[in-house]
């Protein structure tokens, strides 16, 4: 067929900005109307620059990524990587990279800015490195690797918080700043003092007023700088931190339009000099401004998305008001924070050398409206602050009760109500209000939705809590019936099943449903439900689920406790309790897999996967690993999977503690529970942390004086680090507690919800969890116990109980009329094991 | 992807399958039948009390490529009776084969009833 080939359009710059507008793009259908062409000189697909930092602090590569590895695939988006764009040929329209020449019809700039590096004599020594990618972090992790001293130069923003990174990496660490304080451009010199003693506090050696002149072999140390002064500070490692600098090398050999002190220069619709050119993020300069955050860009890239598609958005400059959080020291500038912009604007301030506090107010000159405020030290007040600012709020009669300290005759924060229409929610997604508003009478009916149908929250997350109290009030105030039903059989969440199942006593599915079903239709119930009661079911009264009642509702890895495989055939995974085995079972386990050809695999669970086995064989197998001492290890069911150890005092010169005995212990009580999602358990000997129990669901670390315990954590898709619940528990006490916490999960969650969701939806938070489970506040935590006393003493591996009816065992026949086995599973092998073909 | 539906041809005959006591209430169980274009796997789903008890459809789930329709969670969906694949959970309807996820794909469906305690197919 020959269909007319698409108009090129070509985007330099996979950064955070390009990417943006690539997810605009295709957001918007414009991939019917362009082929679409990215090229990025990193190694690494677009990541969350902002949260570089947290690269040092255990997330990873993928974590930071800005969407999944095949988003550009999927959408039909062409992304080259580690391919750099050299040359721009607007004769031709072409870009040159080194690998050839590539036509376009529409060019994007998206290529951010480099740090800058001032041209001290020496600022290219080994060692001396700047703070702007993946890879620059990796190069000063290696560096920092065989150093012991660190300076950064530059004690702004990004300075301050590569200098937070190399104390993170066990530098001793020296900032310095050319300007007489810290954050030249956010604070002033009572907050510079302050911020000083902050970060002395924490044994960074600031250094202001200083200019390197220049670097030469030091004595002590690598390196040394000299100062103006003829002062010298010795340093083994140098980061340089002193500004951005635009990417405009392209656009300016081109014969592009240059702003005086670098940057593209653009109009309201991101367009350059030449009209077939757009620009947009750090490297494009609107109005005479570089905009250094990441919300303006992304505006930019919404603006640019619609340009390209012949809409009609403007760019219309963005607020550079800022919060953060630099070695634990909140800071925060908003708009005229000097109030040297402003003529006549009078100013408040508030300081308190004791709790280490600053808080400044610019005021408008006949007082009716905030033009700046600056935060040191404590950023409670900015989201209040920012609204008044923002959105032109009228100030109260008396402006200095918003910096007082909370508690004196403080004005209230501003309520959801008291915002306009107009006010943005999410600078980074430009949201305002009306958008929220118009999301939930479109039928959004939670966070969740709100954040799905307008993005708000998902860039710097900056405005969680105040989506969160915005949408909340909001579906208050309309009174929102918010249907939470589980499915079209029951007008009942999870949790009110399971409080009905509990109280009612009801043992059946079909009890259920006969008493409280909806009577739509045969009320046979289907696949959401069905599952989800069996679930209950099991937590309340652990029968066994291949029980008659109860096996039409299993999914079909219950129904053969068995991991279905994508050919059909299953996974036999006994239970490892604490991945400690006797060279006995390995021994048996290996006949087994001899013996019906089973695929063997040590599992990320410390315990061993045989695959490929047919469902008539299920019954054989399990009665020889049953005879041989093992027995179920649930890796099926929605239920406790494993408990991970470490080898722990027994053998480790670390270990305070027996942590293969405490995982064995956890295993044994927790085995067989049925819980919303399944759970995962570790015991770490010591702070080590060998097994990783801070991504589980529970985790437990022993301590001196007992055991840490932590919960909520997580890997999988959305890894999230358990959160610390209590300390230095005993045995007994680490198991009531663990038992209490399970129950109130088993008890409150949604389907489906890992004990990682639930907890982030659980209103109060961790407080609300620790006054239930710790300080008993509902007065439930005997009962809790109790229930899970139950579930421990009835426990029975249920493969045991199924191979000892025959009747059950009926089930495990591939066909009724034949005892021919399946004939299309085929298999072949690969590294001398068997593998479906 | 979809599947050929039986043609209706003067071969077929009614045959025994299996048993009522091979049967699971309110789920499945696999059985070889043969047909006129030769031997075929066939889900039977058993739903006592229901007006219509007994349905025959594929085994074969034309998603995954494996034979495994009676394994899956039977259901209704807007009163219609259905079962769910076990391995990516599209819905089948039992009347008819099909599939409530894709227009295109429908499974092939046999008569089937009981002969006192035997179960037979027309195929
Ligand atoms: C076998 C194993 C991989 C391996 O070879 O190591 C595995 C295999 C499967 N995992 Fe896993 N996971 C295995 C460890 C893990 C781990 C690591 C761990 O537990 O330490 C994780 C991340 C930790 C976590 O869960 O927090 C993990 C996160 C997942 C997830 C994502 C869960 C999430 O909340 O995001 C799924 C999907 C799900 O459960 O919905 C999943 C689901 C699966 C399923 C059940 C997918 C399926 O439905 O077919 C795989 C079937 C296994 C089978 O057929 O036997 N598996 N899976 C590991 C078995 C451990 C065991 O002994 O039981
Ligand atoms: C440590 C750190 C912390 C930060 N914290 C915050 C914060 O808290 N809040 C905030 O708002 N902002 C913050 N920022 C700034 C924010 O990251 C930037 O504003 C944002 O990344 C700009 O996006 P961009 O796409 O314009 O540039 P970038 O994200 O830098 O992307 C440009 C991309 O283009 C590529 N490129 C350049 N030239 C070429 C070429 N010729 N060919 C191919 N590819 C090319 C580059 O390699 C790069 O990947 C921070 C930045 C850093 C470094
Ligand atoms: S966590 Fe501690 S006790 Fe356990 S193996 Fe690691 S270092 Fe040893
Ligand atoms: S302000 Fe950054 S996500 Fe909303």
């Amino acid at each position: 067929m020959n269909t007319p080939a698409k108009p090129q359009l070509i985007v330099i710059g996979n950064g955070m900005v390009g990417h943006h507008m690539v997810e605009r793009l295709v957001e918007r259908g414009a991939t019917e109307a362009f082929d679409i062409l990215v090229f990025g000189e990193e190694r690494h697909l677009a990541y969350d620059r902002v949260h570089l930092s947290d690269y040092f602090s255990g997330r990873d590569a993928q974590s930071l990524a800005l969407c999944a590895t095949d988003y550009y695939a999927e959408h039909g988006v062409q992304l080259r990587q580690r391919e750099a764009v050299t040359a721009i040929h607007r004769d031709r329209q072409e870009v040159e990279t080194p690998q050839g020449r590539y036509r376009y019809d529409r060019l994007v700039l998206a290529t951010g800015s480099t740090p800058f590096v001032p041209p001290i004599p020496g600022n290219d020594r080994d060692n001396c490195l700047v703070y702007r990618t993946l890879d620059d972090l990796d190069a000063i992790r290696a560096a920092a690797a065989s150093a012991t001293t660190g300076v950064v130069v530059g004690g702004g923003l990004l300075g301050l918080e590569a200098a937070n990174a190399l104390r993170g990496l066990n530098l001793d660490t020296a900032v310095v700043e050319f300007a007489p304080r810290l954050m030249p451009m956010q604070v002033d010199n009572e907050g510079g003092e302050l911020l000083r003693e902050k970060i002395e506090a924490l044994g960074v050696q600031v250094l202001t007023g200083r200019a390197t002149q220049e670097i030469v072999d030091g004595e002590a140390s690598r390196h040394r700088m000299v100062f103006q002064d003829e002062k010298v500070l010795e340093t083994d490692l140098i980061v340089f931190s002193a500004g951005i600098r635009p990417r405009d090398e392209l656009a300016r050999d081109s014969g592009l339009e240059i702003g005086e002190r670098g940057g593209v220069v653009i109009d309201d619709h991101c367009l350059t000099s030449d009209p077939t050119i757009l620009a947009i993020g750090e490297v494009a300069l609107w109005n005479n401004s570089i905009f250094g955050l990441v919300a303006p860009g992304y505006q930019m890239a919404k603006v640019a998305a619609a340009t390209l598609l012949e809409g009609n958005e403007a760019f219309k400059g963005a607020d550079m008001s800022t919060k953060l959080k630099l070695m634990g020291v909140d800071v925060g500038s908003i708009g005229d924070a000097h109030g040297d912009r402003t003529p006549g604007a009078r100013q408040f301030r508030f300081l308190d050398p004791l709790k280490q506090q600053y808080r400044k107010l610019v005021v408008s000159s006949d007082g009716k409206r905030l033009v700046g405020a600056m935060l040191v030290g404590d950023n409670s007040y900015y989201d209040t602050l920012l609204q008044y600012y923002a959105n032109r709020i009228e100030l109260p009669e008396d402006p200095a009760a918003l910096i007082l300290p909370a508690g004196s005759e403080a004005a209230p924060a501003l309520g959801p109500d008291a915002l306009p229409e107009t006010a943005t929610i999410c600078s980074c997604h430009n949201v305002t209000k009306a958008d929220v508003c118009s999301a939930i009478d479109g039928g959004a009916v939670d966070l969740g939705a709100v954040k799905g149908a307008t993005k708000a929250s998902t860039g710097c997350g900056g405005c969680a809590a105040l989506l969160k109290t915005l949408v909340d009030h909001e579906l208050e105030s309309r009174g929102v019936e918010v249907d939470k039903s589980i499915c079209e059989h029951f007008a009942h969440t999870r949790q009110e099943l399971y409080d009905i199942v509990r109280v009612e006593g009801i043992k059946t599915f079909s009890e259920l449903m006969e008493k409280h079903g909806s009577k739509v239709g045969h009320s046979l119930g289907c696949d959401i439900c069905k599952p989800a009661v069996a679930s209950i079911l099991a937590s309340c009264f652990n029968e066994p689920i291949t029980d008659a009642a109860h096996i039409p509702l299993q999914d079909t890895n219950d129904t053969f406790m068995a991991n279905m495989q994508k050919n059909g055939t299953y996974s036999v995974v006994p239970r490892i309790a604490g991945g400690e085995i006797t060279p006995d079972k390995l021994v048996v386990l290996g006949q087994v897999a001899q013996k019906y050809n089973l695929y063997t695999k040590v599992t990320g669970g410390q315990r061993i996967d045989l695959f490929g086995a047919r469902l008539e064989d299920l019954p054989a197998i399990w009665g020889e690993l049953i005879e041989a001492g093992f027995e179920t290890g649930h890796a099926y069911g929605k239920s406790t999977r494993t408990v991970k150890s470490c080898v722990g005092s027994t053998w480790c010169r670390y270990g305070v503690q027996d942590s293969v005995g405490m995982a064995i212990q956890l295993e044994n009580r927790y085995k067989g529970l049925r819980a919303p999602h399944k759970l995962k358990f570790a015991v770490s000997g010591c702070t080590r942390e060998c097994a990783e129990a801070q991504s589980k669901d529970v985790g437990v670390i022993a301590t001196e004086n007992g055991w840490n315990l932590y919960v909520c954590g997580n890997g999988g898709m959305r890894p999230r680090h358990a959160e610390l619940f209590a300390t230095d528990l005993s045995d007994e006490e680490l198991f009531r507690t663990i038992d209490r916490f399970l129950m109130f999960y088993i008890r409150t969650a949604d389907r489906l919800q890992r004990t990682s969701i639930w907890r982030e939806s659980l209103e109060g938070g961790l407080d609300y969890l620790k006054q239930v489970i710790l300080e008993d506040s509902l007065g439930i935590g005997e009962e809790l116990e109790r229930q899970m006393q139950a579930v421990v003493d009835t426990y029975e591996c249920e493969w045991a109980n199924a191979i000892s009816d025959p009747e059950k065992l009926k089930r495990f026949r591939s066909f009724v009329n034949d005892a021919r086995p399946d004939p299309d599973i085929i298999y072949t092998t690969e590294r001398g094991q068997l593998r479906p073909a | 992807m979809s599947s050929a539906i039986a043609a209706k041809t003067m071969t077929q005959t009614w045959q025994i399958l299996c048993t009522r006591a091979d049967l699971v209430p309110y789920s499945g169980v696999a059985a070889w039948v043969e047909t006129p274009e030769g031997p075929a796997q066939v889900a039977i789903f058993y739903l006592p009390g229901q007006a219509q008890e007994l349905y025959a459809i594929d085994h074969h789930d034309p998603f995954s490529n494996a034979n495994v329709i009676a394994r899956g969670i039977v259901g209704d969906l807007k009163g219609q009776p259905v079962v769910a694949s076990p391995i990516y959970k599209q819905h089948f309807r039992l009347e008819d084969g099909q599939c409530l996820e894709d227009e295109s794909v429908r499974l092939r469906t046999w008569k089937v009833s009981f002969k006192g305690d035997e179960v037979w197919i027309e195929a």
